[in-house]
């Protein structure tokens, strides 16, 4: 059948997990404080080298000294600015999509500097050409905490030593706070002030280290975001409200199925009507340059397009599934004597589905071309979209834009290309973005899997413990979940997720086959272990079950890390696990352990109508090593549990003859409040080492739980998700 | 092109337009009020929230002519100056936004249903529709609460 190729066996996770780089090591790192030639105090630190390494990225040689002046290029740099308007600029070389990190940097800044957090500014850098502007595995916090907070405490000292030999008075006798030196008597300089001078000095009379973490008063205070007051007046900024001079709204005619292809187009009909200024043909259909997305839209639709069927016409989910389920390597022989507690569990497609769709805006010229968009991966996006356009990469500037959520969708880049093309070809800037149909109907999704799990008790113990899977791959074009395996191999420092290695349970094995399709996926927030650590959680509750022991009981004399044991005992009893319910309610709990941090999640869920359930409420504990903003975790928390009553309970996409059935959030069922649970909390574990990762840590924890609550409810076993699908 | 003429947050506005545009995009496209988002265009994700005479309305579904002589409210037209809304307020207070995307739609479709009750059930609050995708819900019910507190104590 088109569209299948043979199964491919697939890497093992542990191999992959060895190529992790263990945190500890990035603690012991010393960070290096270069100055750049500049009027003003301008600063730079070297910028994650653990990870850029990783990538392949060659790390810059490790400089002799650390106060040399540095005149050469920034862009493996954190930089940090003190303007003379009294603002601490740091140009970020990460992507904001709703995980708070320019609120985390920018209260690591204002730690260091004792600046008041409203004087720092977390502008996102343009696409560099080298070192580490990657985001995604729950890295940039841990990746920036080093850096940020050394330049920061760098910069700090030189303003001290600046006021210092301006009021003649020796450096130990001053303080700072809120974005001041403070002198004897009480007077008072800006940072803004002292810059010019500061930017002068070479040898501070002040310590430049860091402080230690019990002094901090910013980092680990429960923090609002810093662009909240942007957003809940309409004035942050997206792509889509980005204006360039002469740019025109662009919507793209895709095919039915996924991949087809234009055969012929009829655009007289649509070129006739007003406010059309271009159609241009590009390789995923037919695209229409008009003055509002309003004309756009109809001139769309007034396309007579002929479309070939795309590669994967004619096939639908049961072929998918069925394929999927033979692609499952085998389970060896259990132990001897042993009792067998086993499950085959199935994923359906799921949609990122970020609340922006994708857009990007294109302005190419015949030697150098300019973008804006939201990108997770800039730098790569720029070579993709100058080879797009034959421009070499140096021609090419992309400017990265907050995103309006991601989930992993914005590692890739597929509206900047074809932006990129439609520019070229109609000859002017273009606002291209992608209807919400497009997203759903045409855009990347978590893959589907089949999970065939089995663990062997004998005497009261799990002797043996085995996980084989199958998921999606995609065939063509080498993006997506080929990305996925790679960054998840390079970045997680937890545990490989198949492994089980949260718990003592005897042997463990497990293997790893799939099917590839010209389908297109792409990473989705928490990446394999969203389906293989929910299914576990399952399995566990259930293996639980046949000992006849209580699901959190059972967990507690199994799990093999006290930091994991200790975030289940806290939703246990914040949660007051074994409270009598009424029938039809139930509760359910699953832990997790990945990216150097681990949370537990307590979830009740009234399934007295098992099509209708409602989470009614949610404990989450999470041991992140140090919550740089407990607030902001909490919010990541928050949107995991979201990520799990969704996915386990209603949310997914239907294949149907080579097309996505689904096309907006009207069948896509992703929850809202109606769904959500009445009550959230969220416990954050006493800080005690360096920040591990956090954004997507929850979405196993929560799954496993509402799975678990449903299954506890209603007396069933789930096996296929969504549940209510 | 007919010409349309309604107050837009206040200040009288005329806009040259197609009778059957989307007023959302008169607003994003043609007046470059951009605090509605799209997010569907069929009146599902709620993104574009804004009032009407003081009602919820989803712009994308809303023509343009039938706004003549009307009152549309965006969320740039929310605020009483640099004094935010109590709900605007709120969303700060309990720090609801993540992305922020929704959350014009949202802060609109709030501060509507507080004008229709001003102590809004949990099943009141369950009847929002408009959709988060990074599942702020929690927050936004307490926002919710805080605000109506705050309007009406």
């Amino acid at each position: 059948m088109d569209g299948f190729e043979t199964p491919t066996a697939g890497s093992r996770p542990s191999e992959e997990a060895a190529d992790a780089a263990p945190r500890t090591a990035l603690s012991r790192r010393r960070f290096m404080v270069y100055s750049l030639a500049a009027s003003t105090l301008t600063i730079a630190a070297p910028l994650g080298c653990d990870t850029s390494t990783a990538q392949g990225a060659t790390p810059s040689a490790a400089p002799a000294a650390s106060d040399v002046l540095v005149t050469g290029t920034d862009e493996e740099m954190l930089v940090l600015e003190v303007t003379a308007a009294n603002k601490v600029v740091v140009r970020l070389p990460r992507l904001e999509v709703g995980q708070g990190i320019t609120t985390a940097v920018a209260m690591m800044i204002a730690e260091e500097l004792d600046a008041r957090i409203a004087d720092v500014d977390i502008p996102l850098a343009d696409a560099r050409t080298r070192g580490n502007q990657y985001t995604g595995g729950s890295n940039s916090v841990s990746s920036l905490y080093g850096p940020a907070r050394a330049l920061a405490a760098t910069a700090r000292a030189r303003l001290v030593t600046a006021a210092a030999r301006r009021w003649r008075v020796p450096a130990w006798s001053l303080r700072t706070r809120d974005t001041m030196v403070i002198g004897p008597g009480g007077r008072t300089a800006t940072f803004g002030s002292l810059s010019a001078s500061a930017a002068t000095i070479r040898r501070t009379s002040v310590s430049s280290k860091p402080k230690p973490a019990a002094k901090h008063k910013v980092i680990g205070r429960p923090t609002t975001r810093i662009d909240a007051r942007a957003i809940v007046t309409g004035e942050a900024k997206y792509a889509g409200d980005v204006t360039v001079a002469g740019v025109k709204p662009t919507v793209v005619a895709r095919p039915p199925t996924i991949r087809g292809k234009v055969v012929s187009v009829d655009d007289r009909a649509a070129r006739a009507l007003p406010g059309v200024r271009a159609v241009v043909r590009i390789p995923g259909g037919v695209a229409v340059v008009a003055d509002s997305f309003h004309h756009a839209f109809e001139a769309r639709d007034a396309l007579k397009i002929k479309w070939a069927p795309g590669p994967l016409a004619g096939l639908s989910d049961a072929a998918v599934r069925s394929r999927l389920k033979a692609a499952v390597p085998r389970l060896g022989t259990p132990p001897s004597g042993s009792t067998q507690v086993q499950g085959e569990f199935e994923f359906a497609f799921v949609s990122h589905a970020p609340m922006e769709v994708l857009t990007a805006v294109a302005d190419v010229r015949a030697h150098k071309a300019e973008f804006w968009f939201s990108t997770q991966t800039p730098m790569e996006a720029r070579d993709a979209v100058a080879s797009a356009v034959g421009l070499p990469a140096s021609a090419v500037r992309v400017h990265v834009l907050r995103g309006g959520g991601s989930f992993g969708r914005r590692l890739n880049y597929d509206a900047a290309i074809e932006a990129a093309l439609i520019s070229k070809a109609a000859g002017r800037p273009v606002k291209l973005m992608w209807s919400r149909n497009d997203d759903i109907r045409h855009g990347r999704m978590r893959p589907a899997s089949h999970h065939r799990i089995r663990a062997s008790h004998k005497d009261g113990r799990v002797v043996a413990f085995t996980h084989s899977m199958a998921s999606v791959s995609e065939s063509s074009e080498g993006k997506g979940v080929v990305n996925q395996a790679a960054f998840r191999g390079r970045l997680s420092a937890g545990p490989a997720p198949s492994d089980s290695g949260l718990y003592n349970f005897g042997r463990i094995s497990g293997d790893w086959g799939g099917i590839e399709l010209a389908i297109p996926l792409g990473a989705w927030r928490s990446v394999d272990s969203g389906t293989m650590r929910t299914a576990e959680e399952i399995v566990v509750d259930e293996v639980a079950a046949s000992l006849g022991q209580d699901a959190v009981e059972f967990r507690r004399t199994t799990l093999r890390n006290k930091a994991v044991k200790a975030v289940l005992d806290k939703v246990a009893a914040a949660g007051q696990w074994g409270r009598s319910l009424p029938a039809g309610h139930a509760q359910g709990v699953a832990v997790h352990e990945e990216y150097g941090s681990c949370v537990a999640c307590l979830a009740e869920i009234d399934a007295t109508d098992p099509k209708n359930p409602r989470v009614t409420k949610v404990v989450m504990a999470a041991d992140v090593g140090r919550a740089v903003n407990p607030r902001g975790l909490e919010a990541q928390l928050m949107g995991t549990a979201i990520d799990g009553i969704s996915t386990v309970l209603q949310a997914g996409l239907h294949l149907d003859r080579g097309a996505v059935r689904e096309g907006s959030f009207a069948d896509f069922h992703w929850a809202r409040q109606r769904h959500a649970p009445l009550h959230f909390e969220a416990h954050v574990m006493p800080a005690k080492g360096d920040p591990g990762g956090a954004g997507e840590l929850g979405v196993p924890a929560a799954s496993g739980a509402v799975a678990n609550a449903y299954a506890r409810a209603t007396g069933t076993k789930p096996r296929r998700f969504p549940l209510n699908f | 092109m007919p010409s349309h003429s309604f107050t837009l947050n206040g200040k009288p506005v005329t806009v040259e337009a197609p009778a059957d545009m989307p007023l959302l995009w008169v607003l994003r496209d043609l007046l470059h009020v951009t605090g509605p988002k799209y997010g569907c265009g069929v009146g599902v994700c709620r993104a574009c929230t804004s009032h009407l005479d003081g009602e919820e309305i989803q712009p994308c579904v809303v023509k343009v002519e039938d706004c003549q002589d009307r009152k549309v409210t965006t969320i740039e037209g929310l605020a009483d100056g640099d004094t935010l809304h109590p709900v605007q307020q709120a969303w700060m207070d309990c720090d609801v936004s993540q992305c922020g995307f929704c959350q014009p739609g949202q802060i609109m479709a709030a501060a509507a249903l507080l004008k229709r009750t001003s102590h809004p059930t949990d099943a009141d609050i369950d009847r929002i529709e408009n959709v988060c995708r990074c599942g702020t819900y929690a927050r936004i019910r307490e926002a919710i609460n805080k605000a109506a507190s705050e309007i009406t104590p």
